[in-house]
Parts: structure tokens; C-alpha cells; sequence
């Protein structure tokens, strides 16, 4: 029975604990992705294929007959719409891990509950669940920009930046996300509400697939709330040299900051009042 | 090593909304010790084991925990904590032992150490065998055992066990005392709640009863029953229609009675002797029992109700 009671540790847990954290607290959401690898990999090398050769193909096949080979430039529909491809699998990305695995945690495990009683702190937890997210982004979204790369949607070296600003786009969706499914106690039936009206309109109107200026003036606003359309349009400087003012580059990134900031603070608010009851 | 009691409460509070679920309590508890909270349900003992835990904050009063403020050094006094939450919160995507090496890791620990630790504390709670099954394959019992084996992965200097056996079947919750009784041996300070009487009497050096947020009595076990109740019980049956009616003519027989529903409870030094009072006193009672008095019979001294409803 000695060998149960080993070395006095806590001295040492408590100061890891208050350093290293939130990387445990990643760790920990790491540990469970294994569980679905597989799934996580073949999606991760699946979906942009998919995107790439239906817009790709099909698609810049009838956009280029109207619009004829100078949309983006002249480099192509498909690197027209690379940067919002790289924001949509950040969007994406986002959901599959702050939604239901989020709230599994608290609600159907509580496994936070259980690494709040250990040295972890609520904020620490919260912080873990962003984190993660940010780790799937930049190995996703690299993955996908060779594969655009090699499709040549990637014209300008500047290009590979576009990488960082889906990461951006998808970590501030993301702690929105852990925010709201941190604060949900009773059904999770609202995830699907804004997955349905939030997410998925965003994906479609944030100027993707076609210009903002094409839609309605009334229905441009969603566009400029929508940090998908921020990460888009200043992609598009990066990917082909898109034009615009240098102030409107600065705001994008600003207002993707901001985003991540607000959202990552109102989860760790969440978490705390939720944990600490 | 910390000098002093190990956890000072002083008027301890605790409100949701306008209900106070802890309402100003006051103990303190010794290095190795085993403290009980013992309270009916809805009593704050949840509530009251979150806030020693060093994750609920309290609304009001003092707590200190191995000379630590909560509110200030939560990390500090979590490091140095075993929790076993009422309901078991354990990983059901991982497995037994996994279980055990995740936790630790928020400790800081090293797999390297963890190894070891975990195989050993499997040993501990007797399921070696079980290391790589799912926690869903483990039965009621085995999971609370998982639960204890995890809470002592950082080697805790107070175990904190919130109903540890409640739901269980008298043998699962036998194996589970042993394994409590090891650990109080080691000099594991073990504060648990329960609201089983005999799980108080056999655990713990000392115990409070709460009822409604509020402490009723404090004091050993075998104190508690000497200071609120007789030392025998009789229990008497005359069919739920005449039990109040025969107690109120039974008079003088016994120190003190209380009338349940189902039976009546005469407090008295010697059972035997008051029952046969009863005879002849030419009462009939359809069945009778002499026991000694419990805890159940201090509770029902101080709040009239029975501990579990
Ligand atoms: N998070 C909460 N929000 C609001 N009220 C709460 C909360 N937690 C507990 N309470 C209330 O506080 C009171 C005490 O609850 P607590 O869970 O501490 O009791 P308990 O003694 O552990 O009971 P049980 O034996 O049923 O576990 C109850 O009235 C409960 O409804
Ligand atoms: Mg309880």
C-alpha cells in the first residue's frame, strides 16, 4: 500500500497547474480526437477535393463563360473563391469542435466539473476548448491551401497567408461558439438553430462564392458583421492581389481580433459562472 | 506538514437566488480525521462539499482550507485534494485505466509517473482486471471505486467523498468502507457526507448533522447517541390505522416515543422491560423489536423527520 501513497506532489501540481493549463485542458481534448481520427483525417483531405473540383471544374466552368477568364484577375474563378473555400473549412471546423463536444463536457460527462476539481481553473478549461480548435485550424487549413496550391488557386506567393487569416477567421467563430455552447444547460436543440440560421447563411452570403456588391443593398450588412466576409476579402488581397484600401486590410484584421477576443473572454466568463456555482 | 485543523469553516454561507443552501455553519476538521456530514436530502452537503473543494464560491463567512483562502488559492488547495462528486463523473470515451492517467495529468504529472501510479491505485481499488475496459462496462460499485482510485492520483492530503456509497448494494458498499478504512489507516483526512446512518457510524470519528443548511448537532457517533437518544429502542406495530391512537394511551411506558407512520418508537433504557410493560398493560402489538438506539434516532430527535424520506 506504500506504493499508493508515493511522493507529496501537489507543490509541483499546483505551480504546473497555474502555468501549463490550459495546454492540459488541450491535451485533454486531443486525447479524445483520437477516438475519431479516421474521420477527422479523411474529412480533412475529402472536403477540399470535393469544393475544389465541383468549383473548381464545374462551376469557374460557367462563371468564366460569363465573366469570361478575367474574374480574379484574370487567374481564375477557383482562386477567386480559394480564400472563402479556406474560411468555410474553418467555419466548419469550428463547429464540429465547439458545439456538442463542448457541451458534452459540462452537461452529458461534466468531465469539466471533474478537471475543475482538480488543479485546473474554469478559465483554463475554457481557454483548452479555443485552443484546440486553433490546433485542428492550422493543420486543416494548411492542408487545404496545398491542396489549392496544387490546383494552382494559389497564384501569389502572398498567398500562403491566407492560411492564418482562415485560422483567425475560425478561432473567432470558434470561442463564439464555446461561448454559446458553454451557456446551454437544458436542450441542444439552439446549436442547431444557429448552425442553421447563423452559420450556414454566413457561408453562403458572406461574399463567397459571388461578390457582396451582387446582393441587395439591404442584405449587405451580413456581410460586413460576418467575419467569414472580413477573412474572405482580405484572403483575396493575399491570394491574387485583389484591390482595396489599405485601411479596409487593417480592418478586416482588426475586426477578426476583436471577434476572437470578445468571444474567447465571454467563454471564460461562461465557464467560470458555470463551474464555480 | 500543515500544523492546525485542516478545514476552519466559520459561518459558512452559501445562497441561490434568495434560498440559502448553506446557512452559516461552522467546523472545523483535524489532520486524519474522518469528519461526516450527515443530512437528508436538500440538506446543503453538496453544497458545502463544492465550496470545500475550492470550486464553489461562498457567499459569506470563512473558510480556510490547509490554511488556504479558496477564493485566492484555489490551484494550491485543489492540488492537495481527492473529489469524489456525488454523481460519478468519470470519462466515458476513455478507458479504466486511462481514466486515471488523464486526471493525473492536470496534476502535472508525468506519464512516466503516472504509469506506476495508476497500475497501483487499479491494485487499490480492485480492478486490475478491468484496466482496459470501457467505464461503461463497469458495474455501479466498480465506477465509485474508479472514482476513489482517480480522486487519489495526486496522492491527496484530504479525501473529499460526497454520498460515496449511495445506490449501491450492501456488499458493493462493504468493499468500498474497506478501501475507505485503508485509507483513514494511511492518514487520509476523509471528509465525506452520507445520509446512511450505519455509513456514519462506521466511518467516521465525528460527524455534524445538517439539516436545512444549518448544523443540529456535532460530536462523535456514539456521543451523538448518548446525548439525543436512550441506549435501546422498542419498536412496536399495531397496523398503521392504531399506532397513533394506542401510543397516546401507552402513557408513561418508556422515556420518550415517537409515532411514524408505520410504527411507534419507544425510547427507553431497556427494551425488553418496556414491552412486556406493554402486554401487560394488555396492548397487542402485531410485531415488536428491541434495538439499540442509531443515529437514524438522533435525527428524528432533532428535526422530527426521519433521515431518509
Ligand atoms: N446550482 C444551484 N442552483 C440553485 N439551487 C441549488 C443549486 N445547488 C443546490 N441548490 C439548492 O440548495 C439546496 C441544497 O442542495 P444540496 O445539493 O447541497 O443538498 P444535499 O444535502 O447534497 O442533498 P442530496 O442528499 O439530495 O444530495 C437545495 O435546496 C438545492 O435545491
Ligand atoms: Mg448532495
Amino acid at each position: 500500500m506504500t506504493a499508493v501513497r508515493g511522493g507529496r506532489v501537489e507543490a509541483r501540481a499546483a505551480r504546473r497547474a497555474r502555468r501549463y493549463g490550459t495546454w492540459y485542458a488541450t491535451e485533454y481534448r486531443l486525447r479524445l480526437m483520437r477516438a475519431y481520427g479516421g474521420t477527422i483525417l479523411a474529412g480533412t483531405l475529402a472536403n477540399p477535393l470535393i469544393y475544389i473540383f465541383a468549383l473548381g471544374v464545374g462551376l469557374a466552368t460557367l462563371v468564366e463563360q460569363k465573366t469570361g477568364p478575367l474574374s480574379a484577375g484574370g487567374h481564375g474563378y477557383l482562386a477567386f473563391v480559394a480564400p472563402a473555400l479556406l474560411g468555410i473549412a474553418a467555419l466548419t471546423v469550428a463547429m464540429e469542435e465547439s458545439t456538442y463536444a463542448v457541451m458534452a463536457g459540462f452537461k452529458w460527462d461534466q468531465t469539466f466539473f471533474a478537471m475543475n476539481a482538480a488543479p485546473l481553473s474554469p478559465a483554463q478549461v475554457a481557454s483548452g476548448n479555443v485552443v484546440i480548435v486553433i490546433l485542428r485550424l492550422l493543420v486543416g487549413c494548411s492542408v487545404y491551401q496545398v491542396l489549392l496550391f496544387a490546383f494552382g488557386a494559389v497564384p501569389s506567393p502572398w498567398g500562403w497567408l491566407t492560411v492564418l487569416v482562415a485560422v483567425l477567421c475560425g478561432t473567432a467563430v470558434a470561442a463564439c461558439l464555446v461561448a454559446f455552447s458553454s451557456s446551454l444547460e437544458g436542450e441542444d436543440s439552439p446549436l442547431a438553430l444557429v448552425m442553421r440560421f447563423v452559420i450556414t447563411p454566413m457561408m453562403l452570403f458572406s461574399g463567397t462564392f459571388f461578390p457582396l456588391a451582387n446582393l441587395p443593398v439591404f442584405l449587405q450588412p451580413i456581410g460586413w458583421v460576418s467575419p467569414l466576409w472580413h477573412a474572405t476579402e482580405l484572403g483575396r488581397v493575399l491570394n491574387y492581389g485583389a484591390v482595396e484600401p489599405a485601411w479596409l486590410s487593417v480592418l478586416h484584421v482588426a475586426y477578426l481580433l476583436a471577434l476572437t477576443a470578445v468571444g474567447w473572454l465571454l467563454a471564460i466568463r461562461v465557464t467560470t459562472s458555470r463551474l464555480s456555482r | 506538514m500543515f500544523p492546525g485543523p485542516v478545514i476552519v469553516a466559520s459561518d459558512l454561507r452559501k445562497t441561490y437566488g434568495d434560498s440559502a443552501a448553506v446557512d452559516g455553519i461552522s467546523f472545523e476538521v483535524a489532520p486524519g480525521e474522518a469528519f461526516g456530514l450527515l443530512g437528508p436530502n436538500g440538506a446543503g452537503k453538496s453544497t458545502t462539499m463544492r465550496m470545500l473543494g475550492a470550486v464553489s464560491q461562498r457567499t459569506g463567512g470563512d473558510l480556510r482550507i490547509l490554511g488556504l483562502d479558496p477564493d485566492r488559492s484555489g490551484p494550491e488547495i485543489r492540488a492537495q485534494l481527492g473529489v469524489v462528486p456525488q454523481s460519478d463523473n468519470l470519462d466515458r470515451e476513455l478507458k479504466v485505466r486511462d481514466n486515471l492517467i488523464v486526471y493525473g495529468r492536470y496534476f502535472g504529472m508525468s506519464r512516466k509517473e503516472l504509469g506506476p501510479r495508476a497500475d497501483a491505485l487499479l491494485e487499490f481499488a480492485q480492478l486490475t482486471d478491468r484496466a482496459k475496459a470501457r467505464v461503461d462496462q463497469l458495474s455501479g460499485g466498480m465506477k465509485r471505486r474508479l472514482t476513489i482510485a482517480r480522486a487519489l492520483i495526486n496522492d491527496p492530503r484530504i479525501l473529499l467523498l460526497d454520498e460515496p456509497t449511495t445506490g449501491l448494494d450492501p456488499q458493493a458498499r462493504h468493499v468500498l468502507w474497506d478501501r475507505l478504512f485503508r485509507l483513514k489507516e494511511q492518514g487520509t483526512t476523509l471528509v465525506l457526507t452520507t445520509h446512511h446512518m450505519d455509513e456514519a457510524e462506521q466511518l467516521c470519528d465525528r460527524l455534524v448533522v445538517v439539516d436545512k443548511g444549518v448544523i443540529m448537532a456535532e460530536g462523535p457517533p456514539a456521543e451523538l447517541i448518548s446525548r439525543y437518544s436512550s441506549r435501546e429502542v422498542l419498536e412496536v406495530r399495531f397496523g398503521s390505522d392504531n399506532n397513533a391512537a394506542v401510543a397516546a394511551r401507552l402513557g408513561s411506558i418508556g422515556e420518550r416515543s415517537e409515532v411514524l407512520p408505520d410504527r411507534v418508537l419507544i425510547y427507553t433504557a431497556n427494551g425488553e422491560r418496556e414491552l412486556a410493560a406493554i402486554l401487560a398493560a394488555g396492548f397487542a402489538p402485531i410485531t415488536s423489536l428491541v434495538r439499540r438506539s442509531s443515529l437514524e434516532d438522533v435525527f428524528l430527535r432533532l428535526t422530527g423527520r426521519s433521515l431518509v424520506e
